[in-house]
């Protein structure tokens, strides 16, 4: 029994649960409160998890260590089981610190900066519905992190997506509701699959204790079962991490996300896909894995190249990025099929570093959008480095990163993924890995490729006068959220259907400072609150492109007891 | 020694670290008058980048000499004499004192962050340095009054430091890291001015194509380390008896890309001349004496694994072959000359390459760092050029031996070294590369019909070489000035006069190396072929310099007559790369994406709608009317009732 995991779900939960209680305050009061309470909550959150890292056991990390074990629904075998290991730590610090780093971005800024969300009069539709859904997120996420029930890991799984499909549907840019529609659709028909994938491993082992099914690696379970259950699990997975061809929910989710829903979706969510293959596929089904393994290679690195192509053609920031995630990820998957040390412990670096570096180029392309009103490259015109040098800088830095430059954290994922690839565990044909390994390399290839022109496109050249002020003025207004009183949840969804056509002049009073200016909107360049919320990613970023080990120390142990190697 | 040489390594990262973030810091604290204070703000960041930039690299440059005397003192080496491990399944390697830091577990083949301080890298840690910081110091008064000056010089430290890192790196993956990091520094200062579009382009290719090599690269550190059992460079050489043949070759032809790559070898090399968009500086000190150079180190590194594979070394001796002619020629029909500059570094390199396949790693790193010298010489001073001209056109040039007195001794300098003129460093170096060479006919590790190539390119080159570098001094600074063109923006002003003193004394420190770092290895002559490569070398230079005598304001380069466009063109190896690659790249990538918007989305949409077709079709018996519900109910009760009698 640990207070410390519980107190990690705890906090933000409770947080949320006052959100509820109504107050008597004025409205300006509420608001003043409100930004403070949600950076409090997501900070103590945040501050807990740090706690976990500082007394987690770093000589011990292959075991689930602060162990909280209670029976929750007996009949169904149903325990609240939680605990951490050096795959879970990483994640669990990652979702609280880009938590907190959002909710700094939000609350920290001046009422009229861009991306202020939890202002009215900005579009900053009912902040205390926007603070109350990112916490059950969070609660979601670390839930699905901590959680070594299968079961109890569905119920976190699932927990999640109902708040991001409010955090897309409401707070999300013109084509909304469609996006929000096709994530949950999607996803959730991945999770029916998964579902069904976590009842066969039950009904044939009678326990939902991953960690007990990690041990008895897959006795019990003939081998057709295993191959079948893993092509259920992997599949629900593969929706969420995503997989190609799995994967056209992201691009439109990420393009009509919030800032704050790209990064956490990005930076998390697409994780918890990721972290099933580590926690449940792999090593509570061995000879499935085994089976199953080239093909799951074979898609992820379809998944690289094509990914990788479809970023060169693309021309829209943000829906460029993420479609970079389905290369990304199909590193991390490829990692994981190689079914080796070397690939895993690739694999999740990649996790990590993948959810710093897409956090990063989120955050950076929501601030790019949110000044120019737009996220069309051919519209941005080029020439960032003159008017907003930071801007275009952390965009710079934030794209090298992205494409696996050693020194940053990017590499190491991909590097090891690949030696992975090298030498596949044994059992599997080392020709065909060999294939994969070479398009891989290819796919790094192409990564530089797409991230380069995209920065000569936006950062480089003289800035063109191909965005028109009233075009850009509509734009902006378009590009954010109804603004009206709206009361419930169905009328702002209905207003946000309509949204395309009647919103003019909604949002329009409220432009930044100085917004005509010499041809063109005058744009403040990198503010201090965003330098706070995006500094301790970039210090990440360099830590672990520098110095590795403080990530592989914690995750090696793990992943060589979980594929048996000594 | 090795605490010695992390501060090496570590001083220009800081120096980077503190002025890319630093620099600006004080802001407005330097009495910003309202009426002008960008440029105001600007001239006390630039004062305070250029020392944040100079001073660590000076102290990183001591230390590096120092590092090189006290390696020497201990192997009984010179500094400037290489030790490299020679000698076929030498370990030489091993010499050096070497030191591991911490082991990083990957859950197969360790990383061993290390340091590794031999004769080899210590003496090019020298190289480097030195280069470097005649390059930061040049640069104050090249970049004067430059917005982006403290970024500028940032990136030249962290190269600096990325560089140093490649040299002492005592694991393959660590020089990896600093291998790509290079590649990166190359990217943003290619691309300084990125106003201009072709800039941003040339920066790009550069990236690119380097990286291409690279993924072969990273891939032969793959086989060697999992053959080896470790990354570390002692080991994997340790361990190169005990491989087999078909692995060493494939893991040096993959680590050839990586070094074609980097080194502008064919055909890999058609970066290098577009890499000239970059400041002059950038030229002379990445693009001329270092990074190209590293490919050649990493070679001479991991010698003993090339020793075991003979057919890489045959193909590394064609490749050479080629390039070394072809870049010669393309350097013989450039009009800019930077470009020139350039080529004629891919030449050399080639050289470098020749030299090392034909077996004399020795000699391969006296040119390399002989070269680095004097090349660096030649593109300080064509930056000079470039500077007082305001062009790189030199049909713009001419006569500026009178304007320019120091400019021309010392470039007069680096071209007798570039063509191998005595007593120039260049003769003593091409003598031994050319002697190894002519050597490896006989006896050595080529098969004789690549030998047979590799010395006729060889000695062909020496006479082109001697053509472009006669052809290139005469228009610059003989004859008569064509025009005066307007200045380039951002360039350089016009008015001719000498440069200041930041830009002409790192001139006048680099000549003295340049012309006299060959008789460091004076006994080592063999006077026989010194002889045939001078001859060789006056006859090429005679041939141009009479052609410019009878017309001295037309460009000798017309005597290549018909083949002077495709020399020009560099033989249109840019176009087929642009038909063969680029665009069916483009191509694919738009496919890809209307594939993924019809096809792949198009079933996911699809299913949506089918969904809802189907719903559409339940809902007709859902309709309300209560008459179609009963007979429903009917119907139904009938078929169980039916049922119930049939088969119960």
């Amino acid at each position: 029994m640990s207070w410390l995991l519980i107190a990690l779900l705890g906090v933000p939960l409770a947080g949320a649960a006052v959100l509820l209680v109504p107050s008597g305050a004025d409205t300006a009061a509420r608001e003043r409160l409100l930004r403070v309470h949600g950076p409090a909550v997501s900070g103590v959150t945040f501050a807990l998890s740090v706690v976990l890292a500082a007394a987690f056991d770093h000589g011990d990390a292959a075991r689930a260590q602060f162990v909280t074990d209670l029976a929750w629904i007996p009949g169904l075998d149903l325990s609240f089981h939680l605990g951490v290991d050096g795959i879970s730590l990483p994640l669990v610090v990652l979702t609280t610190l880009l938590t907190f780093l959002c909710f700094v971005y939000l609350c920290r800024g001046r009422a009229d900066g861009p991306g202020q969300l939890l202002s009215p009069g900005r579009g900053g539709n009912r902040p205390r519905a926007l603070v109350f859904t990112l916490l059950i997120l969070e609660v979601g996420m670390i839930g699905t992190f901590l959680a070594l029930d299968l079961l109890l890991f569905f119920v976190f799984f699932e927990v999640v997506l109902i708040p991001m499909y409010f955090v897309i549907a409401l707070w999300g840019g013109r084509a909304r509701r469609a996006a929000a529609i096709k994530f949950i659709l999607y996803t959730l028909l991945g999770s029916v699959v998964l579902l069904i994938g976590l009842l066969i491993i039950w009904s044939q082992t009678g326990t939902l204790d991953m960690t007990a099914l990690a041990q008895a690696r897959g006795t019990g379970m003939s081998r057709p079962v295993q191959i079948i259950a893993f092509l259920a699990v992997g599949i629900g997975l593969a929706v969420k991490t995503p997989m190609w061809p799995l994967h056209t929910w992201l691009p439109d989710a990420h393009t009509e996300a919030p800032t704050v829903g790209s990064v956490l979706l990005a930076g998390v969510l697409l994780k918890m896909g990721t972290y099933g293959f580590a926690r449940i596929a792999i090593p509570v089904l061995p000879d499935g894995a085994a089976a199953m393994a080239p093909w799951l290679g074979a898609f992820a690195v379809i998944g690289i190249i094509y990914g990788s192509l479809a970023c060169l053609a693309q021309r829209d920031l943000k829906r460029m990025i993420a479609y970079s995630s389905v290369g990304h990820m199909g590193f991390v998957l490829l990692g994981f099929a190689t079914l080796t040390p070397a690939g895993i412990n690739g694999a999740l670096f990649g996790n990590i570093a993948h959810g710093l570096i897409t956090a990063l180029l989120f955050f950076v392309a929501g601030a790019i959008k949110e000044r120019y009103g737009t996220s069309d490259m051919p519209a941005l015109g080029g020439g960032m480095l003159t008017h907003l040098p930071h801007l275009g800088s952390l965009l710079t830095f934030a794209c090298v990163a992205s494409l696996g430059l050693p020194g940053l954290a990017g590499f190491w994922g991909e590097m090891l993924a690949l030696l992975g690839a090298f030498e596949p565990a044994a059992g599997l044909s080392g020709p065909l890995y060999l294939v994969f390994m070479a398009l891989g390399g290819l796919g790094t290839v192409l990564t530089a490729a797409y991230f380069l022109l995209m920065l000569s496109r936006v950062t480089h050249g003289r800035s063109t006068e191909t965005v028109h002020v009233p075009l850009l003025a509509a734009a902006t207004t378009d590009a954010l959220p109804s603004t009206g009183p709206t009361g419930s949840e169905d009328a702002a969804l209905e207003s946000g259907a309509g949204g395309k056509e009647d919103l003019p002049g909604g949002g329009g009073g409220t432009h930044p400072p100085g917004a005509v200016s010499a041809g063109r909107p005058r744009m403040p360049d990198v503010m201090g609150y965003e330098l706070a919320a995006w500094v301790p990613l970039i210090a990440l970023i360099l830590l672990f492109g520098l110095w590795p080990k403080a990530l592989l120390l914690l995750t090696d142990p793990v992943v060589r007891t979980l594929v048996g190697a000594p | 020694m090795i605490t010695v040489a992390s501060l090496v390594i570590l001083l220009p990262f800081l120096a980077a670290a503190t002025g890319l973030l630093g620099s600006r810091f004080p802001r407005g604290l330097r009495g910003a008058t309202p009426l002008d204070p960008g440029t105001d703000l600007n001239a006390g960041a630039n004062r305070r980048a250029a020392w944040i930039a100079v001073l660590p690299t000076a102290l990183s440059t001591a230390l590096a000499i120092w590092l090189a005397y006290a390696t020497w003192a201990a192997t009984g080496q010179g500094g400037i004499e290489p030790g490299v491990p020679i000698g076929i399944g030498g370990q030489g390697a091993a010499d050096g004192v070497t030191a591991t830091f911490t082991v990083i577990e990957t859950g197969s083949v360790p990383i061993s962050v290390g340091l590794l301080v031999d004769g080899l890298a210590a003496s090019i840690a020298v190289l480097v340095t030195v280069v470097a910081l005649a390059v930061q110091v040049y640069s104050i008064g090249y970049l004067h009054g430059d917005r982006r000056y403290p970024s500028y010089s940032s990136f030249i430290s962290l190269f600096t430091s990325a560089m140093l890192l490649v040299v002492y790196a005592a694991d393959l993956l660590v020089l990896y890291v600093g291998w790509e990091i290079m590649g990166l520094c190359s990217y943003l200062l290619v691309g300084h001015w990125w106003e201009e579009r072709a800039n941003s382009r040339a920066a790009i290719k550069a990236f690119l194509v380097t990286r291409i090599g690279d993924v072969g690269f990273l891939f032969g550190i793959f086989v060697l380390g999992t053959a080896a059992g470790s990354f570390r460079i002692a080991d994997v050489i340790a361990g190169v008896p005990e491989m087999s043949s078909g692995t060493l070759i494939a893991a040096t032809m993959l680590l050839l890309a990586g070094v074609a790559g980097k080194s502008a070898q064919v055909p890999l090399h058609v970066w290098l001349p577009d890499a000239m968009a970059g400041p002059t500086p950038i030229s002379a000190l990445i693009h001329a004496a270092t990074m190209v150079a590293a490919g050649i180190f990493v070679v001479a590194r991991l010698y003993p694994a090339f020793l075991g594979a003979r057919p890489t070394l045959d193909v590394l001796a064609v490749l050479a072959a080629l390039g070394m002619l072809g870049a010669a020629l393309a350097a013989l029909a450039q009009d800019d000359l930077k470009r020139v500059l350039a080529y004629s570094t891919i030449s050399q390199l080639a050289y470098m390459a020749g030299a090392l396949a034909a077996g004399s790693p020795d000699a391969a790193i006296f040119h390399l760092i002989t070269h680095g010298a004097f090349k660096a010489l030649l593109f300080l001073c064509a930056g000079a050029v470039i500077h007082v001209v305001g062009s790189n056109l030199m049909s713009t040039m001419g006569g500026l031996r009178r304007e320019l007195p120091v400019t021309f001794a010392a470039m007069t300098i680096g071209f007798a070294a570039l063509m191998g003129l005595p007593p120039a460093s260049g003769f003593f170096s091409k003598d031994e590369m050319l002697a190894g060479i002519e050597h490896s006919l006989s006896a050595g590790p080529l098969t004789d019909a690549a030998a047979f190539l590799l010395y006729g390119c060889a000695l062909a080159t020496i006479a082109v070489t001697g053509a472009y570098a006669t052809r290139a001094w005469l228009r610059t600074f003989f004859g008569q000035r064509a025009s005066r063109p307007e200045p380039v923006a951002g360039e350089a002003h016009a008015a001719v006069s000498e440069v200041p003193a930041t830009m002409s004394r790192p001139i006048v420190v680099l000549a003295v190396p340049a012309l006299l770092l060959g008789f460091a290895r004076i006994g080592d002559v063999h006077w026989g072929t010194a002889a045939l490569s001078l001859t060789v070398a006056l006859l090429g230079a005679g041939a141009v310099y009479a052609v410019w005598r009878s017309a001295p304001q037309t460009d000798p380069a017309r005597v290549l007559g018909p083949f002077r466009v495709p020399c020009e063109r560099a033989f249109y190896v840019d176009s087929v790369y642009t038909r063969l690659l680029v665009r069916p790249v483009l191509l694919l990538a738009r496919l890809v994406v209307r594939t993924d918007n019809r096809v792949v989305d198009g079933t996911v949409r699809g299913s949506g709608r089918a969904t809802l077709r189907l719903a559409g079709l339940v809902r007709l018996v859902q309709n309300g009317n209560v008459q179609l519900y009963v007979t429903g109910l009917l119907a139904g009760v009938l078929l169980i009732a039916a049922g119930a009698v049939i088969f119960g």
